[in-house]
């Protein structure tokens, strides 16, 4: 074993410190999937006719489609027959008072470093925290109703705002997308739903908490913003999940949408149980990100940080509809151990003189695999459409892998596209410098990565740069190149 | 001048190989408090090699002999705990490290030997004070340290660099490895300038150099030629215009009869 590899079998060795399982009663259907099921869980949310017909409709179609196998991910077959497809926290909490949300709850997302009661909130942050398949709570609901936007869980919204909801829900993300999107559609759990009215800048960020917590289950939820014209929202989403030995899957669909001139920033930072170091148990993650900038002027810009999941399957895209709207898409994809990620973006240029950037940061360590897979397409109308894509690899260690794959689809001879790419590895001499100046080694790869990371955690909402940032340093600690 | 109470660095009979080869021979050096040592010597000779070797480059390893700096065991101490107990070196070939600004590179290696030291971290506010009051010691101009550590830094600012780093750190041993090659005449004069401002009764320095030029300004108390991984030769400063006049082929002989 050289230096370099027992340098990074020490750093590797940082534990999962959201792994804990919170002891309360669940409601859990029994396993297996069949149109039973999709009724009952329509029924326990006692849904309107309408969004049952939507999961039934995605049900059948979802049973014909097959798993795709497109992706540089090797995944041992799932039995979707062996998973839970509902399950919730039994004392239903009232979504009013904190009063009544079970205090082991409260406690876990204080555990998380999520405070439910708003007084303790980091000032600014709205949030809505979900376990398992309900939502727990969400925060600011009046502050923010004063303005007319509405905050809420989707459940709820499907209740309470049931045309808004149907009016937008599968416009972005159709039920028969793709085999994950079609399964998310016919069980979706829960998630978030955000409306923000014409001319509206929200006033804070708001945020949606994810906690898987039941074993044996999969967690769906399903997350809809519509930002009307001229209005501004900035949203952060967050997840974790406890240390189980089996894999668990979750399939999310996100969709939004954006008016005339309106802008949505869409913030993502995942850290769901990565497994341990040999490979076992994690979470398997398949996710489905669309936006649709439908008026002009319009701006949809995704920033991730990935550095959880035991796979990653995620390509947040923007349909770039209305003429001279926008499309971004920062992130940064760190895997270590056994993770996989096949993780990028797919920009789709309709509209005329539409924009789109890509800035992709992947970082690879231990016996992990990090693909990049992009698209760039451009359509026959969308006249002088601009994209410049940018994909950095940095390898720690020469166990890892890392793949781009862009592909580029262009129908519009205006069209101005550039692909920048660069692989680079942490030198032992750059470790030694730092060394040497007294700074240690786990420290010295912490700051490399995070300037390597610093474009895009730059795109982040300030608190969450920080912990972003942290998260990277103790994803890799000690991997060193 | 010395202190002869006080070891700085002492070698005894330091062999060292890398890739298996034997690159030092059994090298004796005393450094004391205050003094100034060069060390000249030929191309491949084993120069850099004795440097990353008492900097704790894990390429080398020490096969025989012993070093101690500051009365302990410099061997045992891992790399970054050399440097946190004073030992600096001055890279002949400085590394980039892109992305990480020298400002941020240089608070974390200052707050680290601060903690070792069992200080308090440098606030901010005095911290930059500090960088500010360092930066006119060697003339270096903010639009370089508001850089990545010297990322796209020519040869001979990433050599001034090296310096500021050194101003930073107030090491006890600094070591600097061919620190003037390729500096013209003017940056060579700042960076002596800095190596003798900084000079106190309690350090000591190694200069590791190929040209007499340099000890106008840095007047070394010894010099010392490495020669195929051994020291063949010390003396006075007068040793440097011997070698710079005859070069090394006497000494060659000098060694082989
Ligand atoms: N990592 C390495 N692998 C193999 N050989 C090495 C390595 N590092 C140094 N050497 C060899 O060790 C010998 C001494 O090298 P060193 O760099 O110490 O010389 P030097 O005296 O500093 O020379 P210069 O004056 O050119 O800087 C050389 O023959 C060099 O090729
Ligand atoms: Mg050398």
């Amino acid at each position: 074993m050289t230096e370099q590899d027992k340098i990074l079998e020490k750093v590797t060795n940082e534990e999962y410190k959201y792994g804990f399982v919170t002891e309360i009663e669940q409601d859990i259907i029994e396993k297996g999937l069949s149109e039973d099921v999709v009724r009952i869980i329509s029924a326990k949310k006692e849904e309107p006719e309408w969004m049952l017909d939507f999961r039934l409709k995605a049900f059948r179609k979802w049973q014909e489609m097959k798993q795709p196998n497109w992706a540089y991910l090797k995944i041992p077959p799932i039995d979707y027959q062996s998973i839970s497809y509902y399950a919730a926290p039994k004392k239903k909490p009232q979504l009013d008072s904190l009063d009544e949300v079970d205090p082991e709850l409260i406690d876990t997302f204080n555990k998380l470093g999520i405070p439910l009661e708003e007084q303790k909130h980091l000032a600014g942050v709205a949030v809505d925290a979900v376990m398992d398949s309900v939502s727990v709570k969400t925060t600011f609901k009046e502050t923010l109703a004063e303005k007319g936007i509405i905050f809420c869980s989707f459940s709820e919204a499907v209740k309470e705002f049931p045309d808004l909801v149907k009016k937008h829900l599968g416009k972005a993300v159709p039920y028969a997308d793709n085999y994950f999107a079609a399964l998310n559609s016919s069980v979706f759990s829960d998630g978030s739903f955000c409306y923000i009215p014409k001319g509206v800048r929200c006033p804070m960020e708001l945020s949606t908490y994810f906690r898987i917590n039941a074993a044996n289950t999969g967690q769906f939820e399903r997350t809809l913003i519509v930002a009307d014209d001229d209005s501004y929202v900035s949203y952060l989403e967050g997840c974790t999940a406890p240390q189980r030995d089996e894999n668990q899957l979750h399939a999310a669909v996100v969709e939004i949408i954006a008016m005339e001139r309106a802008e949505v920033k869409y913030s993502t930072v995942q850290n769901w149980y990565p497994g341990d170091k040999n490979g076992k148990g994690g979470i398997y993650n398949f996710v489905t990100k669309r936006g649709i900038c439908r008026g002009d002027h319009s701006k949809i810009s995704w920033t991730q940080v990935e550095t959880g999941s035991a796979v990653t399957w995620k390509y947040p895209s923007c349909v770039l509809l209305g003429d001279h709207s926008k499309g971004e898409f920062y992130s940064v994809a760190l895997t270590n151990n056994h993770q996989q990620a096949d993780t990028g973006s797919k920009m789709i240029h309709i509209g005329k003189n539409t924009r789109s950037i890509i800035v992709s940061k992947g970082i690879s360590a231990g016996v992990s695999s990090n693909a990049y897979r992009g698209l760039v397409k451009v359509a026959k109308n969308a006249d002088n459409a601009r994209n410049f894509s940018q994909c950095d690899s940095l390898l720690l260690g020469d166990r890892c892998g890392a793949h781009t794959f862009p592909y580029i689809e262009c129908a519009n001879k205006s069209a101005i596209l550039e692909h920048e790419a660069t692989t680079s590895k942490i030198s032992e001499d750059q470790i030694f410098y730092c060394n040497q100046r007294g700074i240690d080694t786990e420290d010295a790869v912490g700051m490399i990565v995070n300037g390597y990371a610093k474009e895009v955690l730059n795109k982040l909402p300030m608190e969450f740069a920080v912990e972003a940032q942290k998260l990277l340093a103790i994803s890799l600690e000690g991997s060193v190149g | 001048m010395t202190n002869d109470l006080e070891d700085m660095l002492t070698i005894k009979n330091l062999h060292a190989t890398v890739d298996g080869k034997e690159i030092l021979k059994g090298i004796n050096l005393e450094v004391k408090p205050g003094e100034i040592h060069a060390i000249m010597g030929p191309n491949g000779s084993g120069k850099s090699t004795l440097a990353n070797v008492l900097a704790g480059h894990e390429n080398f390893e020490v096969t025989e002999g012993e070093v101690t700096f500051l009365n302990e065991n410099l061997l045992e101490q891992a790399a970054e705990d050399r440097a946190r107990n004073g030992l600096f070196l001055s890279f002949q070939y400085p590394i980039e490290i892109p992305g990480v600004s020298m400002v941020n590179f240089m608070k974390t290696a200052v707050n680290e030997q601060r903690k070792h030291r069992g200080l308090e971290p440098l606030k901010a506010s005095q911290f930059l004070k500090m960088m500010e009051e360092k930066k006119k010691v060697v003339e270096i101009s903010s639009q370089l340290t508001n850089r990545s550590v010297n990322e796209g830094f020519s040869g001979g600012e990433k050599k001034r660099n090296e310096i500021f780093q050194m101003a930073m750190l107030e090491p006890k041993l600094a070591i600097l490895d061919e620190t003037d090659s390729g500096l013209d005449i003017d940056a060579l004069r700042v960076v002596a300038n800095g190596v003798n401002t900084l000079k106190s009764p309690e350090n000591a320095t190694i200069v590791v150099t190929h040209y007499q030029r340099l000890l106008e300004y840095i007047v070394p108390d010894y010099v010392h030629v490495l020669y195929n991984g051994r020291i063949v030769k010390s003396a006075g400063k007068e040793l440097a215009y011997e070698l710079e006049e005859k070069g090394y082929d006497w000494l060659k002989n000098e060694v082989e009869h």
